[in-house]
Parts: C-alpha cells; structure tokens; sequence
C-alpha cells in the first residue's frame, strides 16, 4: 500500500483545495517560520557564505559539464574500493535492478534512509510488487509511511502533520507494522520520538538488507556521503550486510576536498545547524566495519534531460537543502502535495517538469506555481536562479520549442489550451506596439467608467473574486501630457 | 576496469550525457572550468586555548555534555560518569589505553564488552555505555570525527548503546574548520562525524535531541599539557 | 542631462496620478523630464506568461524610443527588473546578430527606478515634501530582491515631514501578485494577500506605500473587499506631496 503521485491534478487546484485546510496552513506556517530565521542566524555567522555559495554553484558546474568524466571516475573508484556500480535510464529498470539485489539475498525486508530519490522512482510499491517489504526509518518518512500519505517536503517528509497528529498515527497505526506505540503516548515531541526508536530498532537490529540514497559521490575517491540527524541513517549504513544506494547521477562532485564547500553549505541551509548531528562516509567496503557488500545504482531518469537543456541545466545543482521550500510564500500555502512530485515548492516546480517532461496538465501547471519574488534563489546555497529556469520553462509550455525528452532531441508543441492564450498574447503585443491603438483602448475605458463594476464576470472572476478593483482615472497620464505640455517636453530647468 | 563491459543501460546514460553535453567545447578539460575558492580556509585566528573553548561550547550547544581532565584524572572522572550513569556493561574497542579505565573492571560490578567481530548486535542493544577516542574534532561545528582507527573501534559501537563517552586530546586532536578536518582525513577509511547527541527535526521543524543514536554524548576533553 | 520618463502601461492607463507626481517631483527638484509618446508596455505581462515572441517588439521599441537620453526614470521597480535583468536575455536570443543585445546593453544601464534615481543620481533624500500620516512601507519583490534598492525608498521617507514610517511584520514577504500569477494561482495569489493585508492593519497606518502599483491594486483591493481604511499610495505621490493630501 504505498502511494504514488500518478493521476495528481494540476497545481491551481490542489493548492486552492490546501488553502482551504486551516489545520494545514498552520502547520506549514508554524514549521516554516520558525526554520526560517534560523537558518538566516545559521548563515549570518559564516561571513563567506557568499564565497562559499560561488564556489558550490562552480563545482557543481564543473562537474555537470563533464559528468561522462565524473561518473567514470567513480564508477572505477568505488569499484576499486569492493563495491559494485550499476546504471539505470529511468525508475523502471534502477527498480528492477534493486528488487533483484534483495532477491539474491534471499531476504524479504529491508530498512530505507530517507531518499527522495527512490520516492522518485517509486521503489517501496515495486518491492512490495515483489514481495519485499520496506520499512521506512526516517522519522517522518514512518510518518507518511504509517498514514499511507505521500511526502510534502524534502528534509521532513511530514511536515503537513502536526505533533497532534503524529501520536494519533502511532497510537493507531504502528502495531500493524511492528512494535505498538508505548501505552499512554503523549504529543511531546520527546515522546515521539521514544516511540520512534522502540518502534523501530528491532527492525534495524534484524535487518540484512539496507536501502539508502546519497547526498554527495566523490568522484576522485568513490565516497558516498549521507548526511542526517537522527542516527537511522547510521543504522542502515552500517548494520546490514547488504547496502543498496540508489543516487541520481547529479550528485558527484568531483574531489575529496569539495566537500569542504558542501558540508558548511548544507546543514545551514537545511536544518540551520551548524552541522548537523550525523555525517557517514564510505568508500566501498571495510573488512569487519559495516556491509560486506555494497551496491551502487546511477540513475538518469530525466536527469540528462535537463542537462542537455542550457538554462535549465543548473537545476542540477540542487543539494535537497529545502531552503527554498522554507521561504517560499507559495510552498507555505499550497503545501507540498500541490507539487504532485517528492519535489515540492520552487525547486520542484523547476525539477519535475524538466525531470518528467511537460507533456500533461501538472508538469504545465507548475513552472506558473510562482509570482516570481525571487526569495527561493536568495536563500539557495548553489546559486540556483530559480525565477529564470521558470521563465524558461513558461516559455516551453507556451511557445513550446526544442527540448531533449527521455534522451531524443524534439520540438515541444505548445500546451494545446495555451492555443487561445497565444492568440489574446499576439494581439496584445500587437496593441502595446502601437500606441495609437493602446491609447484608442484606453479611452474607450474612460468613456464607460461609470459602468464598470466593482466584480468582473468570465475569466476576471480571478481577480475580483478576492480583490475589488481600482477605481478607473479620468483619463490617461499621456492625455493628461498632451493636454498639459503637448510638445513631449516638460518645463522645468536642466539640472 | 569496471567489470560490466557491456551493460547497455550504462551506455544509454553515457550517451545521453554526452549529447545533452553538445554546447561544451570539445577542448574543455574538466579542470578548465573556474573553481573560485574565496572563501575561508578558517573563520577567524585562534590560539589553542581558544579552539578548545569554541569546540567545548559548540559541543555543549548541541546538548552534548562536555567534561576537561588532565591524565591523572582522566580515570576517576570516566569511572564517575559510567558509574553516574548506572552502566553494568561497558564496550570498549581495541586501542583504548588500559589506564583511561583503570579505575573500572569487575571489581567496580562493571564488565567490559571487547569489540569483537562476534559481538551481535542483539548483545551490543543490551550495553549501556562506550567508550572510544577520535580521530579529531573541529571546533568552528562542534563535531567529532571517528575514523576507525586506535581507541574507535567499529561505527556500530557508538551507535547502538544509549550513552557515547568520547575522548578527545587536546589541543593536537582539535582544527578550527571543516576545511582543515577534511585535509587531516584520509577518504579510505570509513567515517563518522559527530555533532552531539542523535536529534530530530521532523516535528514540526523543531530539533529535538534523542532518537535513534545515544541520546546521551559526553566528552572529555583530555589536556595533553597538564600531568 | 536628458531624462525621460518612462511611465509604465499600468500607470499611464491605471495610475496617471503617480506619473503626474513624478513630473512634479522632478520639476521641483530641477530636472527636466521629457515622456516620449511613442513609449508603450515593457512587456513583462506577456514574457512572465511565456510569450517571448511577441515581447520581443516591445523590446525594440523601448531602445528606440529611449535612445539617447542620459536617464530613464521610471517609478516602477519591477518595469525596471525587467529591463534591467530579462532584456538582455530576451535579446540575447533574437537572432539578429547581437543587434538588439548591443541597444539593450546601452539603454538598460541608463533605465533607473525612481528611487535609484533620487538617491544614487540626484544625490538627495530630502525632497521638501510634506505628509503628516501614518505610512507602512512594502517593500516589493522587485525592488527588494530583483533590483537591491536597500534602505532608498526607506531613507526618502524618513525625510519626510510629518510622516510617520511604520514597519509590517514579515516586510520582505511577496504580497501575492506576481501579474498573471495573481489570476491563474487566485487561491494562493488571494491567501498570500490577505497575510500581507493583516500585517499591514497590525501597523495603524493610514496609508500603504510601494514603488509598484501593480503590488498596490492587489493589496489595495484586497483591503478595500475587506473594508480596511488603509489607502494604497505609490511613494512617488508621498514625495511629491507638499500639503499631506498625496500629490
């Protein structure tokens, strides 16, 4: 029973649908402000922080430039340190090649880190396909889990459920998946959080087969580095025999001492620490510390796609942090489920179009999910200049043009509504381009001031519905110049 | 050289990344691209004395419990913790020095846990305490970094028990930066950082210390000048 | 020094009285201006929409109507962003040679935001203008993040005599227009306008100022449907005002 983000509605109207729950609106609100200021502290105490943030968006460059490169140097390098390294085109065939890793082992569990990217490519419903089952081990990940939801955010995949709501889910759900919630749970966070590490250590202690993603891949070296708070990514790096890491071919970064630049950019960012309680490092295996083996699953997925796409290339900067997510006024009321993917807020409105295509209603809908106010590439440590990717991807879905889908090179028709859109933009450019015409259209609007109505009917409902409109001038301010000094010039002296 | 030669999933990729890569001159080296590396190497100028004062209160910021002893009384101050602590079964890896816990065995009612390749981690659940050294710390995040080496003993030992003590010297064992830690760690080996006890954002972004790693971290400071 | 205003199709057709404030502005302040008729819409509702085609004749006409002055003025942040960050990139794709990229690079340097213009060209923060109310200044998107005007619209008023400055909580966040997306997001847009509209009646003031009207229709509308006395004003009628009635 795990969910899946097929069949989700365009984002106009599943955020409408979560501006109307309050309980939600208070949550994403409570949440995201109080990370917010936090992470402003975080990021004040580094005076280079700018320095820094130039130097990740250069790295992350360099590497994406010569990703064949980066990625067989890791390739070679973790296989060199005892690991094993796979490759995957998309979800379906990273799937296959994990589901026959578990099959080998004969097991038929396995505990997951938090990752995104297997959300992505929906790997708990293909295992359970299998007959696999997985147990998710992130706090909030349990808590999706659990409620048989879908993740709403990067770093806490729960973030829409209240402490409230976090015991009811334990009190009622975690005995059908294990250990029952201890006898008289209360909302404190701490007991939580206790019920947590009950409910979930006999798993860790069982479990032969882990199930992780990755946050950085050291192409000189062959390091995996996942980064986390809680200790179950530990648990899952290092108690099993059998690691599976299944990462997205943007996260290499080509040598050791880059992670210098990284480690100080993403626990201020993310969770505005100054480091964040845990960080493993691995390099393929370790006689007697850890998993005796090590698999390693690339994976494109749309990602050479956005590669092959100039402005949207930067994209793949993106560490996960969900600084953008936190300060985006929009993520704060549509929540994350709007988003229709695991990326939600800002950076998913750029990644999932580019990831998945634009080919249907919601990856159309989505580079609109923003009034442009530019606090997401503020706040983004990687430089990532999310209003222009935005631009650039309204610009596809509107006026359609070449595009690099699943590795094919294609011309992008536009979205068949925007059809009528495109002709109402052309007359208008046309208008605007002729101010005699504009100035006829104008007038006609001053003429029936006394009929215009404080709400609009048709498409201008949208606007009035919530806003009345402003009172209608007299006449224009080039009338008004016209009338007053006529000659294009005004009087006053020469400064 | 990577022991699948022909694996037409990992052609499909590389192939697809070099046409997406077209605009890039085919001169380009990897390293042609400009990495400008502005940024400090360390935020400020320390003495010794005041890199372990930074680490000591970052450490205790992140809620782990920090405690300075010089050798002599390096064994009556980890034998008071243990005790304070009420721990019966103590892990401790390879490498330790016999006189860090001289002040502790059978006749103190405690048992030491060697770390060996037979411990299951069924028993490791049922110990209460380690004790391990470092590889070092950085001051400037309050972090500890284990690597394996003398004194650490295998990751799963400061993860299973509920109460971590942690010994750093000091000041040899402490940098100012992550920069300079990462300079002073050798990739190979595998590696933990530590930056206080095991915490959670996840309710309602709010941390919350204590989930599935020791909820309780305590460090010692071991001053290599004093006797 | 030629300057030219450049007044914006929304406040030519919507707001006459900003750019009438500005003249006057300026004039007192000993600056001739001169508006070009033959100007029009920077085009920014049509290239957030996605219709670069049809922006890029908009593109042209404003380098040629705006050739040769020393200083655009214009008393609209976000028209300035849009010259200033999206020509240049519009540009650099009409395929015309690098021709229209070489007039935009030239013109887009010279287009200032009124507040720029007064502060970094003109050198003044003391306009001589009078306004004895209760302002709460909203600081855009535009102008905040887009252009980095700072603490200039703040310092201008300050020097007002009379007024009374007030900050609303959560100043930076975006009010909720964002041009179209004010109508094909209408849930979120209206949410996001209703928050500002609270914090602005939390301040007591009288008066909400910004350097945009577009911002000012929405969360004047929005303040009006909520029957708030709190009246929506463009900075440069404060500015312009002498006798506290705004210009």
């Amino acid at each position: 029973m795990s969910r899946t983000y097929v069949g989700m509605p365009a984002f106009p109207r599943a955020a409408a649908r979560a501006v109307d729950d309050a309980v939600l609106r208070a949550n994403l609100r409570r949440a995201t402000h109080t990370i917010r200021d936090r992470r402003a502290a975080a990021v004040a105490e580094l005076a280079d922080w700018a320095q820094l943030r130039t130097a990740a968006a250069a790295i992350k460059d360099r590497t994406l430039r010569h990703l064949d490169h980066y990625l067989l140097r890791l390739e070679e390098n973790v296989t060199r340190a005892g690991g094993t390294v796979h490759w995957a085109a998309d979800a379906d065939e990273a799937n296959r090649i994990v589901t026959r890793l578990v099959r080998d082992t004969g097991e038929r569990e396995v505990v997951k880190v938090k990752s995104m990217t297997t959300q992505e490519t929906g790997l708990n419903a293909a295992l359970e396909e299998a007959g696999i089952r997985a147990y998710e081990t992130d706090l909030a990940e349990l808590v999706v889990q659990l409620g048989d939801d879908l993740p709403s955010h990067l770093l806490v995949p729960a973030i829409h459920r209240n402490r409230a709501e976090i015991r009811e889910l334990f009190r009622d759900r975690m005995g059908a998946w294990g250990r029952p919630a201890p006898e008289g749970l209360t909302d404190r966070p701490a007991e939580l959080a206790e019920a947590a590490r009950l409910h979930l250590r006999e798993k860790f202690l069982r479990a032969k087969v882990a199930v992780s993603g990755a946050n950085f891949m050291v192409a000189e070296t062959g390091t995996l580095v996942v980064v986390e708070s809680e200790g179950n990514g530990r648990m899952c790096l290092t108690l099993p025999e059998t690691l599976i890491s299944v990462v997205g071919i943007e996260k290499t970064v080509p040598a050791w001492r880059d992670l210098e630049v990284f480690l100080q950019l993403l626990p201020r960012s993310s969770t505005a620490e100054r480091m964040n309680p845990y960080t493993t490092m691995w390099t393929g295996t370790t006689d007697g510390d850890g998993p005796s083996a090590f698999h390693l699953v690339l994976l494109d997925n749309g990602r050479s796609d956005a590669l092959a796409d100039v402005t949207g290339r930067q994209t793949l900067r993106c560490i996960r942090c969900s600084a953008c997510l936190n300060v985006c006024p929009v993520y704060e009321r549509a929540g994350g489920h709007a988003y229709g993917s695991p990326y939600p807020g800002p950076i998913g409105a750029v990644l999932t179009p580019q990831l998945r295509g634009t080919a249907s209603p919601l990856e159309q809908s989505l580079p609109f999910a923003s009034s442009l106010c530019g606090a997401c590439y503020e706040v983004c440590p990687v430089a990532i200049d999310i209003p222009e990717v935005l631009l650039h991807l309204r610009e596809r879905v509107v006026e359609g043009g070449e595009a690099t889908v699943r590795g094919v090179r294609t011309v992008v028709r536009p979205a068949r509504r925007r059809a009528l859109e495109g002709a109402a933009a052309r007359a208008a450019g046309l208008v605007l381009d002729h101010p005699a015409a504009l100035r006829r259209a104008q007038r006609l609007l001053y003429r029936t001031r006394g009929l215009h109505p404080r709400r609009l009917p048709g498409p201008g409902r949208a606007w009035s519905a919530a806003r009345d409109l402003p009172p209608v001038p007299e006449e224009s301010f080039r009338d008004w110049w016209a009338r007053t000094r006529g000659d294009g010039a005004g009087r006053g002296g020469t400064a | 050289m990577t022991g699948r030669p022909h694996d037409p999933a990992r052609e499909r990729v590389l192939a697809r990344i070099r046409r997406a890569l077209a605009d890039v001159p085919r001169h380009e080296r990897p390293g042609d691209h400009p990495v400008p590396r502005a940024y400090a190497l360390t935020h400020g100028e320390r003495t010794a004395a005041e890199r372990v004062a930074l680490l000591a209160a970052h450490l205790e910021d992140y809620r782990a419990t920090v405690h300075r002893a010089g050798a002599a009384e390096l064994p009556e101050l980890l034998t008071g913790l243990l005790r304070r602590r009420g721990a019966r079964r103590v892990v401790v890896p390879a490498g330790v020095p016999p006189e860090w816990l001289a002040g502790v065995g059978a006749g103190a009612g405690v048992e030491m846990v060697p770390d060996t390749p037979g411990l299951t981690t069924g028993e490791l659940d049922r110990v209460d305490s380690v004790v391990t050294g470092c590889a070092l710390a950085v001051a400037e995040t309050g972090t500890l970094v284990l690597d394996g080496g003398p004194g650490q003993g295998r990751r799963r030992i400061t993860l299973v028990p509920d109460h971590h003590v942690c010994v750093v010297r000091v000041p040899s064992q402490v940098v100012d930066s992550v920069p300079q830690a990462l300079g002073r760690l050798d990739p190979l080996r595998p590696l933990t950082w530590i930056s206080g006890p095991s915490a959670t954002s996840d309710i309602e972004l709010d941390r919350v210390e204590g989930v599935h790693g020791p909820r309780t971290l305590e460090v010692v400071l071991l001053d290599e000048a004093a006797p | 020094m030629r300057v030219a205003l450049f007044v914006t199709c929304v406040n030519d057709t919507l707001y006459p009285a900003t750019g009438r404030a500005v003249v006057t502005l300026l004039e007192r302040l000993g600056v001739r201006v001169e508006f070009p008729a033959a100007q029009s819409c920077c085009g920014q509702p049509l290239f957030n929409s996605g219709h670069r085609r049809p922006t890029e004749p908009l593109v042209r006409r404003y380098t040629e109507v705006f050739a040769g002055y020393d200083h655009v003025v214009t008393p609209s942040a976000s028209c300035a962003a849009m010259v200033r960050e999206q020509y240049p990139r519009i540009a650099a794709r009409a395929g015309d040679g690098g021709a229209l990229a070489a007039a935009v690079a030239e013109v887009a340097a010279r287009t200032r935001e009124l507040t720029e213009f007064l502060v970094d060209v003109l050198g003044v923060t003391d306009v001589g203008a009078r306004f004895p109310r209760t302002v709460a200044y909203h600081p855009t998107c535009h102008g905040l993040r887009a252009l980095g005007l700072g603490d200039r619209p703040r310092r201008l008023l300050e020097q007002v005599d009379g007024l009374r400055l007030r900050e609303p909580a959560g100043a930076q966040e975006c009010c909720g227009f964002g041009g179209t997306f004010a109508v094909k997001n209408a849930a979120v847009s209206a949410a996001m306008g209703t928050d500002k509209a609270r914090a602005l009646v939390a301040t007591g003031a009288d008066v909400v100022c910004a350097v945009d009207n577009s911002c000012l229709a929405h969360l004047g509308g929005i303040l009006a449907r909520r029957g708030s006395r709190v009246r929506p004003l463009h900075l440069a009628e404060i500015l312009a005002s002498r006798d506290g009635s705004g210009a």
